[in-house]
């Protein structure tokens, strides 16, 4: 195949990706955007099959790769419950860093493959490129593989910081940069893996100090950088689907990097440099506590049933607890009895962008009973019962008012505005933040201290 | 004086990027999580490389280091292609429209 044809065939399979991406604007078109996703990815790894020179024996192990890869993604994919996607997605980005980080190597070591030159005398500008490729795949390898220890509980999410911890990354960052130039003029692959062996470290340093909460940023932004990796590798290569999709990945992951730190009301340095709720945590617990009034399930199905209106609020608390079936019966069960029910979900309700909704589109609550902050925060006022299950501080009214709260400003829901307010929790403890909830304490606050999933299962005996 | 090659592919990179961002703000934000997994998907495009690695052999018939790496990196794209591709349509599924009853 001749390289303008495989180069115009590259640009269509970057085109089909961003269709891909295009149709997730609707659930309706979304499906068909994913269809053009796979179908540009077939399109790419054919063209590469037809352009490059191939040998029989080495044409075999590529498919037995690809084959056996593709089965373990395969079942993965099918198996994975949706409870655990932050920490699959998690995963998978430390294998676009690592696949990243070896393709930089093999160009190095073996740049006529690639058109790059001879060993030891690459052109600069490719060694700058697959330089910055392998390092910021590098960073995404094990950045994401600590991203994925926290998420699946193998490894405390608390935040791990220490003294000179942010000047230790500095000093790591610019030992790269240095790295990188030196790389460009004696072309040594001592040098290379040093690189390598910089940004692994670089990638656990700045992932160990963010924890819990914030862990939606920290996958979008490990997101972005597997963009930029792909991007990079992608100008070493020559090839513009590459370059493409690198550059839809990076933007897209930082994007939602910002959504989910405007979600917080915290600027992108601040969640990086991590520690977060650690300092104001003892300041409130001696607070005196007021009385709070609790119920059981009966007063809770009581209070429902009579309601013109209910807005759920879930949290991730819900997701631990395995609750979303449960409260779509108890929604079903409500709506027979002619009960408006609809969901206010938070923009960092869950552990990663979006998870919530996922979550309950898995339990089939139908996607248009499931709103975004922005458009239902003003039903609050005209609602009867705000039933709040595994939320805490994103319901605090204390952002609003408390200007030393840690979360002051942060956009949260505006539950407190309904007649009621169910709130279903364990116990009175604080959420991530450290804080009280206000809410707790309010008149019209029923507190239902309980296992999310058992108190909602009961709610749902009681209502038929 | 002619253009470096070079300039035209940071035009596709730049011109990109933009795509990239108005695309993603129109994306519904609770299909978030299947965005995600799909640019997760796309990203292993990455896999045309380990493909030029894996098949070139610089010399002789013997397998060397830099077809190793390209064969490793096959196997990781490919877990994340068939992973990621297959796991955004399971999720997309749950979007149905569900008929009332």
């Amino acid at each position: 195949m001749s390289l303008n044809l495989a180069a115009s065939l590259y640009l269509i399979s970057g085109i089909l990706f961003i269709l891909a991406l295009r149709g997730l604007s609707s659930p309706k078109t979304s499906r068909r955007g994913n269809i053009f996703g796979i179908l540009g990815m077939i399109l790419a790894v054919a063209v590469t099959f037809f352009s490059v020179d191939i040998l029989f024996n080495g044409f075999i192990f590529i498919i037995c790769a690809l084959a056996i890869g593709g089965s373990i993604g395969a079942i993965i994919a099918y198996r994975i419950s949706m409870t655990a996607m932050p920490q699959l997605v998690a995963g998978f980005h430390s294998l676009v860093g690592l696949a990243a980080v070896l393709v930089a190597l093999s160009a190095f070591y073996n740049p006529g493959a690639f058109n790059l030159g001879t060993l030891n005398n690459i052109k600069t500008a490719s060694l700058i490129e697959m330089s910055i490729g392998a390092s910021i795949g590098a960073i995404t390898f094990t950045g994401s593989i600590i991203a994925f220890l926290k998420l699946q509980g193998l490894m405390n999410s608390v935040p791990i910081t220490f003294k000179g911890q942010h000047f230790i990354n500095l000093l790591i960052g610019i030992g790269i940069v240095f790295l990188i130039v030196y790389i460009t003029i004696n072309q040594s692959d001592h040098i290379f893996w040093l690189l390598i062996i910089s940004s692994f470290l670089l990638g656990i340093l700045l992932i160990i100090p963010i924890g819990g909460a914030d862990m939606p940023v920290v996958i979008s932004m490990l997101n972005s950088y597997s963009g930029w990796a792909a991007a990079g590798i992608g100008f070493t290569l020559e090839n513009s689907a590459l370059i493409i999709t690198g550059a839809l990945v990076g933007s897209s992951g930082a994007i939602l990097s910002y959504i989910m730190c405007k979600g917080m009301n915290r600027s992108f340095f601040n969640v990086i440099l991590g520690g977060f709720g650690i300092v104001n945590s003892t300041l409130e617990k001696n607070k005196n506590r007021k009385p709070v009034k609790s119920g059981n399930a009966e007063d809770a199905a009581f209070l429902m049933k009579n309601a013109s209106s209910v807005i759920i609020v879930p949290g991730y608390g819900m997701a631990v607890a395995q609750a979303q079936h449960a409260v779509r019966e108890m929604a079903d069960s409500l709506k027979k009895n002619g009960v408006k029910v609809s969901y206010a979900v938070h923009p960092v309700a869950g552990r990663m962008p979006g998870h919530m909704n996922v979550l309950l589109a898995e339990a089939n609550v139908p996607y248009d009973e499931v709103f975004e902050q922005e458009n239902i925060n003003n039903d609050f006022a005209s609602t009867d019962v705000a039933f709040v299950i595994g939320a805490n501080d994103v319901t605090n009214p204390v952002a609003k008012t408390d200007p030393q709260s840690p979360i002051y400003g942060m956009p949260i829901l505006d539950v407190e505005k309904s007649k009621s307010v169910l709130f279903v929790k364990r116990s009175l403890s604080p959420g991530y933040a450290g804080i009280d909830n206000e809410l707790f304490y309010r008149d019209n606050t029923l507190m239902l201290f309980a296992d999310a999933k058992k108190m909602t299962e009961e709610i749902v005996k009681s209502l038929n | 004086m002619e253009i470096d090659p070079l300039i035209f592919r940071l035009s596709i990179f730049v011109l990109s990027i933009f795509v990239g961002y108005y695309v993603v703000w129109s994306v519904t934000p609770s299909l978030h999580t299947p965005l995600m997994s799909v640019t997760n998907a796309i990203s292993s495009v990455i896999i045309v490389g380990a493909i030029i690695a894996a098949a070139n052999l610089s010399s002789g018939a013997s397998f060397e280091l830099s077809n190793m790496f390209g064969f490793v990196a096959i196997f990781l794209a490919a877990i994340n292609i068939f992973g990621g591709f297959l796991v955004t349509q399971r999720m997309l599924q749950m979007y149905k429209k569900k008929k009332k009853k």
